[in-house]
């Protein structure tokens, strides 16, 4: 990564320096992203979300399932309803932090999930290279035929409502992408030096893959892969806005957007809050993302 | 130039046959019976084979998939198991609306995207830097569908300026180009517009950067060039890259219009997409997907050869 100068001073001067600790690598983006002030806005915003999703039955809030006809689609600001009530008369406050367990693990799982996958057939499509990878490769190339959106809709369109659907459909959108990157950078290190040091000291290929490439390109694929968590969330929510995720009356931001859409002319601000809450967790993942991607560029 | 036009269209072929072979199999994914949905309740066993022999669904699977996509090939998507009218007639009306929604939020998108991605590189890590990028990063993260609603409660229930859904007046699908229908199209193609506003903000930012940093503008500078004249350069050897993004994200509106349209109520491909999934009509979904589908692999191959075409650094041997 770094460019040492190749004089016969530097040389010397290296070996009478003094033994310090040189800082690994990952501690140094650790430091470098700490003192990033969008992302850590941008962290303790998603941290709260979280962190309330979680607690959310012990924070005594109202029950998030229980309506009432008679405290129907009240205004924000109302008393006892800081956030109002929704076309049921169940409390928004409650719902849109409860909402957050659903939403979050179907937004986040897909990424995760063709993370692993998707980190696991680059891997092998870039190591073993040759008739593996144009069999690989060529098949995600199927699949980069479709805009995304189309293809997750698809899918679950094809395998009917649910929160489970929805997941495989969304890995299946996100493992194309993430092997094409980490295909491309696997090859882009496996002709380095240190991997055929280590192939003529005897290693294995599974050895090499798991010792030497993984190490060197699991940051880049980490990264791209925190950058789809934002299109993901909003695709995750979107599929059950229209009725093809999360099934009522489980509180699920998107599904909450699609059943108060009705409500706009009644009580519309109200109903564009779980929106608020999708846009919140993309925007500060994708801020997050580029505030990673720029601390693990330590060259600048 | 010919034999890379060649070489491409070539390649694509096997593309255009995976993509049907996946939407086929979209079909046969599918839980339960895809008669349900014409099938009435207490129909006889042996109608339910007689209706499956006329669909075909008796036969092996290659056997099906060979003879679907023959009669693809001839334009015979099969009917509608809900209308009984064919699925191409119904897909291409609906397409029609979609290229007319997508073109104008490109024209919003791009012109924005454009403007608001060289201002950006040309003054970069200046505060004009800072805010064209945060209303870059706010396109691409906002949910869109979530957006519609949000300019329709502003536009059409607090201000009523706009209509809030529908193409048309009197709940019309025929588009004609006069205000009375423009008003129905400003919404969703504003709301279209911005994730490509985002993408190409944030492209022609980092290629106005990259292109500014390079020996040669330096160069042209020290000979005494103006500004307006290193700006020519700059879009210049940006184009390319720019015009493929775009062409990108031109067929990701295309394609991807299912959550806008359905806000909207749009009548285009995704509204038809939608209803198709909601009455289990599974012929036009496989065969609005199928068309869409096909629609992004020739714009990907226009947008290839354009940009081979404009940029000269690209090799064509």
């Amino acid at each position: 990564m770094t460019e040492l100068p190749l004089s016969a001073t530097s040389d010397a001067a290296l070996q009478a320096a003094p033994a310090t600790k040189a800082r690994g690598y990952w501690a140094t983006v650790g430091r470098r992203i700490l003192r990033d002030k969008v992302s850590m806005a941008c962290a303790i915003v998603l941290l709260l979300i979280f962190v309330s999703a979680i607690l959310a039955p012990w924070l005594g809030l109202e029950d998030p399932y229980k309506g009432s006809m008679i405290r129907r689609l009240r205004h924000i600001g109302t008393v006892g309803y800081p956030l109002g009530t929704d076309e049921l008369g169940r409390d928004m406050l409650a719902r849109l932090i409860y909402g957050g367990r659903l939403s979050l693990v179907i937004g986040i799982l897909p990424v995760i999930l063709a993370f692993c996958i998707g980190t696991s057939l680059g891997l092998v499509a870039g190591y073993v290279g040759g008739k593996l990878n144009t069999a690989i490769m060529r098949t995600i190339d199927v699949f980069y035929a479709f805009p995304s959106v189309l293809l997750a809709i698809a899918i679950s369109g094809a395998l009917g409502a649910g929160i489970l659907n929805s997941i495989v459909s969304l890995t299946v959108v996100f493992v194309p992408q993430i092997t094409r990157v980490a295909e491309s950078v696997t090859t882009g290190v496996r002709n380095m030096d240190f991997v055929e040091a280590a192939r003529a000291s005897g290693a294995g290929p599974f050895t090499i893959m798991r010792v030497h490439i993984l190490g060197n390109v699991l940051g880049s694929i980490f990264v791209y892969a925190t950058s789809l968590i934002s299109v993901s969330m909003i695709l995750a929510a979107g599929l059950s806005f229209l009725g093809l995720g999360t099934k009522p009356p489980e509180p699920e931001w998107g599904l909450m957007l699609n059943t108060l859409r009705t409500a706009i002319y009644v009580n519309p601000w109200v109903a564009a809050l779980p929106g608020a809450m999708i846009f919140a967790v993309s925007i500060c993942f994708n801020l997050l993302s580029d505030g990673l991607r720029s601390a693990m560029d330590i060259r600048n | 130039m010919l034999a890379y036009i060649a070489r491409r269209i070539v390649y694509v072929i096997p593309i255009v046959i995976s993509v049907a072979l996946v939407c086929f199999l979209l079909v046969h994914i599918t839980p339960g019976d895809p008669l349900v949905a014409v099938l009435p309740a207490d129909a006889s066993q042996e109608l339910a084979a007689q209706l499956r022999a006329a669909y075909g669904f008796d036969r092996p699977l290659p056997v099906q998939f060979g003879l679907w996509l023959l009669r693809a090939l001839h334009g015979d998507l099969g009917n509608s198991i809900a209308t009984g009218r064919p699925v191409l007639a119904e897909v291409m009306r609906a397409v029609g609306n979609t290229v007319t929604l997508a073109v104008a939020a490109a024209i919003i998108g791009f012109t924005m995207g454009i403007l608001l991605g060289l201002i950006a590189g040309y003054f970069r890590e200046t505060w004009i830097d800072k805010l064209a990028t945060s209303f870059a990063i706010a396109g691409v993260s906002v949910p869109h569908y979530w957006l519609g609603m949000v300019l329709v409660i502003i536009f059409s229930v607090e201000l009523n300026w706009l209509p809030a859904v529908g193409a048309g007046p009197n709940g019309s699908s025929s588009w004609a180009w006069d205000w009375a229908h423009l008003k129905y199209l400003v919404l969703p193609a504003i709301t279209t517009s911005v994730i490509p506003m985002g993408i190409v903000t944030r492209t022609v930012r980092a290629l106005t950067g990259d292109i500014l940093s390079q020996d040669f503008v330096e160069a042209l500078r020290a000979k005494g060039l103006h500004e307006t004249g290193v700006f020519r350069h700059v879009i210049k050897n940006a184009a390319p890259t720019a015009l493929a993004v775009m062409g990108l994200q031109l067929g990701y509106m295309l394609g991807g219009s299912i959550l806008i349209e359905t806000v909207f109520s749009w009548p285009g491909s995704g509204f038809l997409l939608n209803s198709a999934i909601f009455q289990r009509d599974l012929p036009l979904l496989q065969g609005t997907i199928l068309v869409l589908a096909l629609f992004f692999v020739f714009l990907n191959l226009l947008v290839d050869i354009a940009q081979a075409a404009i940029d000269p650094r690209i090799k064509r041997g």
